[in-house]
């Protein structure tokens, strides 16, 4: 597939994956027989640049947690090679994976099982500071960030089951930040969330792109969601990258079959009342 | 039976020891028709049908009237309701691998609502069960019938809890967020099926979903709950084009669609403020005025109600009403 043809940016990628092909081993079917193998990721390029938002999109069973996976460092690519800023990661020394593991952060879907419930907020935003072994002035970093988020200082004493969704979400999104990452990778980090609330964590982020520069990977199945927070997104379908294009174009011009589905699935409101929606 | 209404909900509260989720709720389904039930979590919404249901978590009661079928399932007896669900009023829950019982078969589960409920012997049950399946568009229905839940798809499993809900002909359907589990792209397919085999059997819906493009496709009225009450409702269309109440709007305007988002990442979309007030605290007034731009002090001290009219809002300051509404 080519990649990011139309993109008229020079900069080199921040965060790159290439050529990379992931299999797993499943059960033997006979006693002597070879495992067979399942091929999850099939030669995947994906990339981000500084300050970029790019969105990746798919079915569940498409690939997207797995290459979100290999992206932060958490699963070696069996074949094929991670790039951040330059450098294969996995052959760049000790000292290029603790920059990698520190500039690359994810927040997940569900804030509520990724935030340790019995640790204070105070403490699960120090959390990656201590196990990055960051020095710094950390109280200082703490209210900046929460500044960042748009939470109050009270949050710190608190523990997540005082918290709202939307709120745990921003607190996630603060724990992420705290260690100055470069990259954020958010896998469907709205879909768990109420709907009037899932407009502020989208906003956020997007201020968090404009203001801090941040580049960003959002990972969602829906496409609209997608297309309101990047600006140039990835469809996988099957373990491949069928399609790498502008939001708007993939809207009005879907060329591959899994795109097309995609946005055949979209419901509006107003295809709703036409009566057209279900057709 | 057929011009008798599915459904009449009258101050309908549900509370527990320590607090009260739906805070009197008045409805009425005729027979065969449709309404959807908006809101978001905490809004009262899953309770309310689990009330009509029979079937509250512990500690939880429901008080007021539900007319249904010539008797008020408020006053029903446990095993009376129990006779019933399935029978005359069903409900698809949102996840179906928690609801189906993982260590029968699926034939057998589907199979044996249709025994419980009608004469239909073994034999019968199993040859209807098949042509459910049929109806739903299930692959290979007869090899089906002997697999179990977990060895199908979860569009495959909603199916098959939809055809549970629908086997034995309900006057009533609840759907919790039918297909909030589910994949985007097997979503349409499954509402598809919904609509074709209520519409065949007309059998009433009653759709609860926070997802407002879904209740647009399926429902001919609305209703918006927020923090226990019905805060707007009316015919889908005029509420969702013109809404009245200041947080339909807000939750229209917070849709990513193609029509409020410029695709060039220049936009912002609308947000509401805040977050869903916890139950046990409330706002006085209107539940909504700490989130809401066109609060006074009217919103603060007193409580709107539902106005009357085939569009009903609770709100002081409803959206194009040029005179302020006075007390009741």
């Amino acid at each position: 597939m080519t990649m990011a043809a139309n993109d008229p940016s020079l900069v080199p990628p921040l965060l790159e994956m290439r050529q990379v092909t992931q299999t797993y081993a499943l059960n033997r079917q006979s006693l002597l027989g070879a495992r067979p193998q399942l091929t999850v990721l099939d030669n995947i390029h994906f990339d981000v640049r500084p300050g970029e938002a790019v969105g990746l999109v798919g079915e569940s069973g498409s690939g997207k947690t797995t290459l979100t996976r290999i992206l932060t460092g958490m699963e070696k690519p069996r074949e094929g090679h991670v790039f951040y800023d330059g450098r294969d990661v996995w052959a760049g020394g000790a000292e290029h994976w603790r920059q990698f593991r520190r500039s690359v952060q994810v927040v997940m879907q569900n804030p509520r099982s990724s935030l340790d419930p019995r640790m204070r907020i105070g403490s699960s935003l120090l959390e990656p500071l201590r196990s990055l072994k960051i020095d710094g002035d950390h109280a200082a970093r703490v209210f900046e960030v929460l500044d960042q988020v748009g939470l109050t200082r009270q949050a710190l004493e608190r523990y997540p089951h005082e918290f709202s969704g939307g709120q745990l979400q921003r607190i996630a999104i603060a724990r992420a930040l705290m260690p100055g990452p470069k990259v954020l990778i958010a896998d469907e980090p709205v879909s768990a969330l109420d709907v009037s609330i899932q407009a502020q964590v989208l906003n956020l982020l997007k201020d968090l792109v404009n203001n801090l520069g941040l580049s960003l990977v959002f990972i969602a199945h829906d496409l609209s969601v997608v297309a309101y927070t990047t600006s140039r997104v990835s469809v996988m379908s099957a373990g491949r990258i069928v399609e790498v294009g502008k939001p708007m174009d993939l809207f009005v011009r879907p060329q591959a079959e899994a795109t097309q589905n995609l946005v055949g699935a979209i419901l509006t409101v107003e295809s709703g009342l036409a009566g057209n929606a279900l057709g | 039976m057929s011009q008798e209404n599915a459904i009449e909900v009258r101050n309908l509260v549900v509370h527990n020891t320590a607090l009260t989720a739906v805070r009197g709720l008045d409805f009425t389904l005729p027979a065969g028709a449709r309404m959807g039930l908006v809101g978001e979590s905490g809004s009262g919404k899953t309770l309310t049908a689990l009330a009509l249901m029979g079937l509250l978590p512990m500690g939880w009661q429901a008080n007021g009237s539900v007319r249904h079928d010539g008797v008020d399932l408020i006053t029903q007896s446990d095993r009376a309701l129990s006779n019933r669900r399935g029978r005359t009023i069903s409900m698809v829950f949102q996840d179906p691998l928690s609801s189906l019982d993982p260590v029968r078969r699926i034939g057998q589960q589907v199979s044996s609502v249709i025994r419980r409920h009608t004469q239909a012997g073994k034999k019968e049950a199993e040859r209807r069960t098949v042509d459910l399946f049929r109806q739903m568009s299930l692959p290979r229905p007869e090899q089906l019938m002997r697999a179990y839940p977990h060895e199908i798809s979860g569009g495959q499993r909603q199916r098959i809890m939809i055809a549970m809900a629908l086997a034995c002909y309900p006057q009533l359907i609840i759907a919790d967020e039918p297909t909030t589990a589910l994949d985007v792209t097997v979503q349409k397919q499954v509402l598809r099926l919904l609509n074709t085999a209520v519409q065949e059997r007309g059998s009433a819906l009653i759709m609860i979903t926070h997802d407002l493009p879904i209740i647009a496709a399926m429902c001919d009225t609305v209703a918006v709950m927020y923090a226990g009450k019905i805060v707007e409702m009316g015919p889908v269309a005029e509420v969702f084009r013109h809404p009245r109440h200041h947080y339909t709007k807000g939750l229209l305007d917070s849709q990513p669609t193609m029509d409020n988002i410029a695709l060039d990442g220049s936009s912002r979309l609308a947000s509401i403020p805040g977050m869903v007030p916890p139950l046990h605290s409330l706002p006085a007034g209107c539940a909504f005025h700490p989130r809401c731009a066109a609060a006074t002090e009217q919103c603060i001290t007193q409580v709107p109600t539902l106005d009357d009219g085939p569009r009903r809002a609770a709100c002081w300051h409803p959206i194009g009403a040029t005179v302020p509404m006075e007390v009741a």
